[in-house]
């Protein structure tokens, strides 16, 4: 997850006469300023890390990239399905957690809800391996009747076109982990803007005459939008970099619209199988990949804060 | 706009939270199209039993009431009263103004239209939204500005969106727990103005910590008192304001309104 962090705001007001400047404020002002300076200085460490390591991916001849037809060939199926698994995760994910944070935080009895809140933040803590061993082992032999089903029955749509894999290691399956992985990153967040909700906005719309999820809707929701935003960005951080899992559940080919079939690979699963045997200029080709990887993440992130900047003037902080 | 006005009639009502009593034996008529004033020190109930009259106490857990309270004979804590349905025909204003933030002025004024009736003609909407800030003394100040945040607006202008909000629905009745207190002298006097205009078509309930404002703004005034900590509040005497102020039959009001204590 690549977050872009506004440095500290450094300049004081012009105040006249200049405020006397105490040793604890200058150490706090100074550490604080420290710590915003490194994020920048590490985030473009890595950036430039992975330009210099991508640089001869881009300069060489087209015929000696892996496929032989150029970076460009090479990267965007890497592209389509690390978009896919994260889209298919995020479209599982968010509507869960949101009911589920929704459950937590105005439905269930308190007690309820605090252990139900523990196990959510349990499920961050399963280490990825253990999900990827889940979702091989159990997962896909459970939902493979499922994606049948779908081959057969809507196979008209390209997403869905058959033979569906016999293994169920598919796109969908591996979509499905990483919704689980994720479903404790958008909870936590979402649960805890709800919990934020101002008392004072809730009682508004219930003496209008709301009904309980009337007011989630008119002050509950509306109030927690940048956070949920924030949630599914992180979620969708985790997804689209979430390594270990994907390598291992995904029975992993070449390009293919169909999400039910064996095929496809995400940009970080192809890392990490074909790093530890690659070589010369393989090994500058996925890293440039990881640059594209790095790039997506940046723009979704970027995206997400417009979405959430464009409408800052009724999110309540004035 | 004309709010149909209702009378209120409470028999002997008792509040608690959980196993402590927390207002006794409360009995009392209000008026319709009139203004009652709730006074009284703080922690004796007043905003306690003023959330009984929408059954907004009920927010909070553990909260309930014995007694009866009657809307024009209707009692309120009937069996199959919704208390949904009774918020909507017994509007509340709250003691810090809380629009909702998330919403521009007009979405605002018509949240709780949108909650009762689920399709609104662009031309009603617009009717009532300048009806309701014209109800509120508020069309003025804000008619170049319906699409910007409620928040953006003052403290006073603020409360006063939250009248128009709570006027739009055309409830019978409008509570307002010390709907001043956060405010300045200049936008307490709008809103006094404004209460004075609106008693023509509503049956209005104020609890104020200011007995001047009750003095200037009430009819009817009832004074709520506690005996120690931990004791339930009582009304002690409800009477003509002016009757309140000038010759109370308790001697504990006169030393409150007075200001021999409280």
């Amino acid at each position: 997850m690549t977050t872009t962090a506004k440095p500290p705001p450094a300049e004081r007001p012009a105040t006249t006469p200049r405020a006397k400047a105490r040793p604890g404020d200058r150490i706090f002002s100074r550490s604080a300023q420290v710590a915003g300076i490194l994020i920048l200085v590490i985030l473009a460490g890595v950036a430039a890390f992975l330009v210099r390591e991508a640089l001869p991916t881009f300069t060489a001849d087209s015929s000696e990239i892996d496929g032989g037809e150029g970076f460009f060939s090479y990267v965007w199926p890497l592209v389509f399905g690390t978009l896919a698994a994260a889209v298919i995760a995020l479209i599982v994910a968010t509507p869960l957690a949101l009911g589920i944070a929704l459950f937590i935080s105005h439905y269930a009895p308190r007690r309820l809800a605090q252990g139900l809140g523990y196990i959510v933040d349990l499920l961050a803590a399963i280490p990825s391996v253990v999900f990827g061993l889940w979702g091989i082992q159990w997962l896909a032999p459970q939902v493979q009747p499922a994606w049948s089903w779908l081959a057969d029955n809507l196979g008209f749509i390209p997403i869905f076109t058959g033979p569906a894999s016999a293994t169920g290691r598919t796109m969908m399956t591996a979509g499905l982990v990483l919704a689980v992985m994720i479903l404790p990153i958008i909870t936590a967040i979402a649960r805890e803007v709800f919990l934020q909700t101002p008392t004072l906005h809730e009682e508004a719309a219930l003496a209008l005459g709301a009904t309980r999820w009337e007011m989630i809707r008119m002050a509950v929701i509306p109030f927690g939008r940048p956070g949920i935003i924030s949630g599914i960005m992180l979620g969708l951080g985790r997804a689209l970099g979430e390594t270990m899992a994907v390598a291992m559940v995904l029975s992993t080919g070449g390009f293919t619209w169909s999400m039910v079939t064996a095929g496809n690979n995400t940009i970080a699963a192809e890392i990490a199988l074909d790093f530890p045997e690659s070589s010369g200029l393989k090994t500058n080709t996925l890293i440039a990949a990881g640059l594209v990887l790095f790039a997506i993440t940046l723009a979704v992130n970027m995206f997400a804060r417009w979405i959430v900047s464009r409408r800052s003037e009724f999110s309540g902080a004035n | 706009m004309t709010g149909t006005s209702k009378r209120i009639d409470v028999g002997d009502l008792n509040v608690y939270y959980g196993s402590f009593l927390a207002v006794e034996g409360v009995s009392m008529a209000i008026e319709p199209r009139s203004v009652t004033a709730f006074i009284g020190p703080s922690g004796c109930g007043k905003s306690t039993f003023i959330r009984t009259l929408n059954r907004m106490h009920e927010v909070i857990p553990g909260a309930r009431v014995e007694g009866k309270v009657m809307l024009d004979g209707e009692d309120l804590y009937g069996s199959n009263v919704d208390p949904v349905t009774v918020r909507r025909q017994v509007g509340m204003v709250f003691q810090r103004p809380n629009p909702f933030p998330t919403m521009s002025i007009r979405d605002n004024v018509l949240a709780g239209m949108k909650l009762n009736s689920n399709r609104l003609s662009k031309s009603d909407a617009k009717d009532i939204v300048e009806r309701s800030l014209q109800g509120a003394n508020l069309w003025n100040e804000v008619k170049d500005r319906l699409d910007k945040p409620g928040s953006g607006l003052s403290g006073g202008q603020q409360q006063r969106l939250c009248i128009a909000r709570a006027i739009a629905v055309q409830p019978d009745v409008l509570l307002m727990d010390e709907p001043c207190s956060a405010l300045d002298p200049i936008s307490t006097l709008a809103i006094e103005d404004l209460i004075g205009e609106l008693k023509k078509n509503y049956t209005i309930v104020i609890v104020t910590h200011n007995m001047q404002q009750a003095a200037r703004v009430s009819d009817r005034t009832a004074f709520f008192n506690i005996a120690g900590t931990g004791k339930p509040g009582k009304l002690i005497e409800m009477d003509d304001t002016t009757k309140i102020f000038t010759n109370p039959t308790v001697k504990a009001t006169e030393d409150y309104v007075s200001g021999r204590f409280g």
